[in-house]
């Protein structure tokens, strides 16, 4: 398994007229600028209320004011990074498409985060006990305790330290990557790279131990 | 409390080549548009999918994403 690098290059396609239109008037002077950078806060304020629609349900002690200040810093943020990045964008969707999911980003990291505001980060495997068994036949359920077992081994011998707690934050107790990367001061792109280290590793040691490659993606 | 057959995927994560977030970032509006026009996303952008079993941030951003785009498309 690797993680590539970067991905192929996408075939530039030309602009469609509305992207056009957006890039031209966002690049340009006074009234009109000003207006197109208007016309852009209010599409990804929309795109960050939709996105907080969607998660409102997992945060309900906030209310409304609270997920509206949410959605507006959200908004903000994602016309900074919008307009420092017109470069960036190639035409490979609409401009419009290209521009929501920045707002869909700020806005679901500020959920996530606000969600595990003042709570301790788990770092450590303490919910493995507390593995629940989803009701297979006796035989698989023996299969799954001594693959969950090498795991264990595994998880304890063949990772570092730090490929330990983000495997254990991440994979095992649920912690979100944007709140651990903010709490270890580090990324998410970094910290995906280091669980994708750690479960390769986590793999291989499960082969040395004879849990063939069959037997791992069927689980 | 993770069930079993949810815990084994997320710590031993996709089995394929995957791209890493940023470059799933970078690809995610054009793979939208892809799955919207029916077009074969998986193939344009390989490792993508992978990726998105691993993460389940990206996951969830594509999701919406996915969503808020289609809800505009005219039925």
């Amino acid at each position: 398994m690797d993680v590539v690098p970067q991905p192929p290059a996408a075939s530039v396609a030309p602009l469609d007229p509305e992207s056009r239109r957006w890039l031209r008037e966002l690049r340009a002077d006074g009234g009109a600028r000003d207006a197109a950078v208007a016309r852009l806060h209010a599409l990804l304020l929309r795109a960050a209320r939709f996105e907080v629609g969607r998660r409102r349900a997992t945060l309900p002690y906030l209310r409304g004011n609270d997920l509206d200040d949410i959605a507006l810093q959200a908004a903000d943020d994602a016309l900074v990074s919008v307009l420092a990045r017109l470069d960036d964008f190639r035409g490979a969707s609409r401009f419009t498409t290209w521009a929501y999911k920045f707002a869909l980003l700020e806005a679901a990291v500020k959920l996530r985060r606000r969600a595990w505001q003042g709570r301790e980060i788990p770092l450590e495997p303490e919910s493995w006990p507390l593995v629940a068994g989803g009701g297979p036949t006796l035989g698989k359920e023996v299969a799954q305790t001594e693959l969950l077992a090498a795991i264990r081994e595994g998880i304890a011998a063949a990772l570092t330290p730090h490929q330990r707690r983000v495997l254990v934050a991440l994979a095992l107790n649920g912690v979100p990557i944007d709140v651990l990367a903010e709490r270890l001061g580090s990324t998410r792109g970094a910290l995906y790279k280091t669980l994708h280290d750690a479960r390769r590793k986590l793999r291989g040691h499960l082969a040395d131990a004879g849990f063939g490659t069959t037997i791992l993606e069927e689980e | 409390m993770a069930r079993r057959e949810d815990l084994l995927p997320r710590l031993l994560g996709p089995s394929g080549t995957e791209l890493g977030c940023d470059e799933c970032f970078a690809e995610l509006d054009r793979y939208v548009e892809l799955e919207i026009a029916g077009a074969d996303a998986d193939a344009a952008v390989p490792g993508l999918r992978a990726h998105l079993d691993g993460c389940p941030a990206c996951r969830e951003e594509h999701e919406s994403l996915l969503a808020l785009v289609r809800g505009e498309q005219p039925s």
